[in-house]
């Protein structure tokens, strides 16, 4: 098993970085600091740290009053309050003028994995993507949320940036290329496509090398960026292994599988099995055990393959 | 405490008194005072300026109702109870340059109850931020002048609001920004008193107390009815002043259809120092046309051809 980070730890770190070379970032955060990392950005700079207390959608437009003169705000909470207790202000006051505001998306999934439902977050996905003017990128690892930091802080325009609380297996080396709205391609394959996002990408490529064992070559392709998507990396695998598995930590409704299957459908229909979140909550729990309980584990990856290969056209 | 009272920067004012309660120091006209007692500033306006304003203002109404008639849509009663504030801010007190509505050091407006849109569309044309031709087109489709504030859309617009509750909130980032940058633009926000019914307005008013948001000034159009209803029947908003003295603001009470009571209160509240001030402006909803006056049901209804004809002839009245 590869070395394990938190991708918050290199979250609040890169933030530190880009402190120090752009002073047009500035941080808010609503009491929530130590567990987003974010307080690593406000022991260095403590005059562009904001911290508004447990009122996310006074904090949402506060970033958003910033971003009209000319910052670029960083918004940490848990994601589940962002995009649902601050859902309002992102769509009025971030999306629809399209203003810079950077939402980072702390404890995203299950990651939270004792807090319980209340804090852990299913929906999170569908709900920002469903945004107009809305990017959103879900981060795999701790080296990628370290690059992306910077590449969604160049960028202009709103984003959704959903992280993790987990300590997850670090997946990229430190030549890993993030460009937003474009996938990588991990693995070649000529079977089934294993298509990626966020913590799940690291399980996708286990399940690949089982499936490789079994004599199923698997394409894995790792999609950051679920808004805009990048349609041209999917269509080519659909049209060179026409078979699909989408994985992601989020409810099968709404999130990646569903944003694949959208633009499948449109350019070249295969068939796709979702591996994610059977529409249910999940519950208090060790973050591993929670994973392989409701739906995520890397057999399920397995079995999912295994019966899209099944209804593959040959 | 100490007070800065800036040298007359207004050309108009005639005179200032000092009104002294409690201990400090006074900055007045560039020299230190010591003083024993708090100082507020009155300053008196002259009364071309007041009837310059007042003379716009009824214009403006004449304006708002001929827009939502044409419309056949609109909120003419908290436009109609606000249009006084906001002409007091664009034609006298905000810092602006209308040739170029991005200069970085303006003063910004942010109309949080964007319901009121007509009222910030007629001053913004008068302005020229836009040809006043556009005013006929509120609220159809490709026009610049949506039926809420859309800042990508209309030059002026500081921010797109609609939705109650988030202006305060915006403002507090404006402001908080123009502390970053050191920079002596202020915020203005002026929020409905239905608006109040928000949560988030109260989160606001404990993070710019907590700020210390001396830039930030919110006005409230106190006119005491909202959608479906007297505030007093849908969402009490008992001792609002006492509300916000306890959120630690600084408070003044106007007569919000009175020039010279909202122009002293906006320079009150440039010099208090180290917390925001909400000038709560007592108003009339629908104020002007009678049949529209503190009803509720002119909230959000245009006139038929009779009412508009009706209240022209009432607004046309009493501008002369």
């Amino acid at each position: 098993m590869n070395k394990k980070i938190a991708i918050r730890d290199a979250f609040g770190e890169a933030l530190v970085d880009l402190g120090y070379k752009n002073n047009k970032v500035v941080v808010l955060d609503a009491d929530v600091s130590h567990s987003t990392r974010t307080i690593k950005f406000e022991e260095k700079f403590p005059d562009r740290f904001f911290n508004i207390g447990v009122a996310e959608a006074n904090m949402m437009n506060i970033a958003a009053g910033f971003a009209t003169c000319g910052f670029i705000p960083f918004v940490s909470t848990f994601s589940f309050l962002a995009c649902l207790r601050a859902g309002e202000q992102i769509r009025t006051s971030v999306a629809y003028p399209k203003l810079n505001v950077k939402i980072a998306a702390g404890y995203g999934g299950l990651s939270d994995s004792y807090d319980g439902t209340t804090h852990q977050s299913v929906c999170d996905i569908a709900i920002a993507r469903s945004i107009p003017n809305m990017t959103v990128i879900v981060v795999a690892d701790a080296q990628e949320a370290k690059i992306a930091v910077p590449a969604i802080a160049k960028y202009e325009g709103p984003v959704f940036f959903r992280l993790s609380r987990a300590e997850v297996p670090i997946i990229f080396n430190e030549d890993h290329r993030f460009e937003i709205g474009k996938g990588n391609l991990l693995k070649e394959g000529s079977d089934v496509t294993l298509v990626a996002t966020g913590i799940m990408v690291a399980r996708a490529l286990e399940a690949s090398h089982q499936l490789e064992e079994q004599e199923m070559s698997t394409r894995v392709i790792e999609i950051h960026t679920v808004k805009p998507l990048d349609e041209k990396i999917l269509t080519k695998a659909a049209k060179e292994t026409r078979a699909m598995v989408t994985i992601e930590e989020h409810n099968i409704y709404g999130g990646l599988g569903s944003a694949v299957a959208e633009s499948l459908t449109k350019y070249y229909p295969v068939p796709i099995e979702m591996v994610g979140i059977s529409d249910t909550f999940a519950e208090s729990g060790s973050y591993e055990e929670l994973l392989d309980e409701y739906g995520m584990g890397v057999s399920d990856i397995v079995e999912a393959a295994k019966r899209v290969l099944k209804r593959k056209k040959h | 405490m100490v007070l800065h009272l800036p040298p007359h920067s207004h050309k108009d004012i005639e005179e200032i008194t000092y009104v002294i309660e409690g201990e400090g120091e006074a900055w007045i006209d560039g020299e230190t005072c010591k003083i024993k007692k708090k100082v507020n500033a009155m300053f008196s306006h002259s009364p071309e300026l007041i009837k310059e304003l007042e003379e716009k203002t009824q214009r403006f109404r004449i304006e708002i109702i001929k827009m939502i008639y044409n419309a056949q849509s609109g909120h003419p009663g908290g436009s109609l109870s606000a249009v006084d504030s906001l002409t007091c801010l664009y034609f006298h007190q905000m810092k602006i340059k209308p040739e170029n509505p991005l200069w970085e050091d303006r003063d910004r407006f942010i109309l949080s109850k964007g319901h009121a849109a007509p009222a910030l569309y007629v001053i913004l044309a008068e302005l020229g931020y836009f040809s006043k031709e556009n005013l006929s087109t509120l609220r159809q489709i490709d026009s610049i002048l949506q039926g809420h504030p859309d800042m990508r859309k209309t030059p002026g617009v500081e921010i797109s609001t609609g939705s109650l509750g988030n202006g305060l909130s915006i403002g507090i980032g404006m402001a908080l920004s123009a502390k970053l940058c050191k920079k002596d633009y202020r915020i203005y926000v002026l929020v409905g008193d239905g608006e109040c019914d928000e949560g988030e307005i109260w989160e606001a008013a404990m993070a710019a107390a907590k700020y210390k948001l001396d830039n930030l000034t919110a006005i409230c159009d106190f006119n005491r009815v909202q959608l479906d209803g007297p505030i007093d029947e849908v969402m009490p908003l008992d001792s609002l002043p006492e509300k916000w003295k306890a959120f630690n603001w600084s408070v003044v009470q106007i007569n919000g259809h009175k020039m010279n009571e909202i122009l002293k209160a906006l320079d009150e509240a440039n010099q208090i120092k180290d917390k925001p001030t909400i000038i709560i402006a007592h108003t009339i909803k629908g104020k002007g046309v009678s049949f529209m006056e503190n009803k509720f049901q002119w909230h959000g209804k245009a006139p038929n051809r009779e009412e508009y004809e009706i209240a022209l002839q009432e607004l046309e009245a009493t501008k002369e």
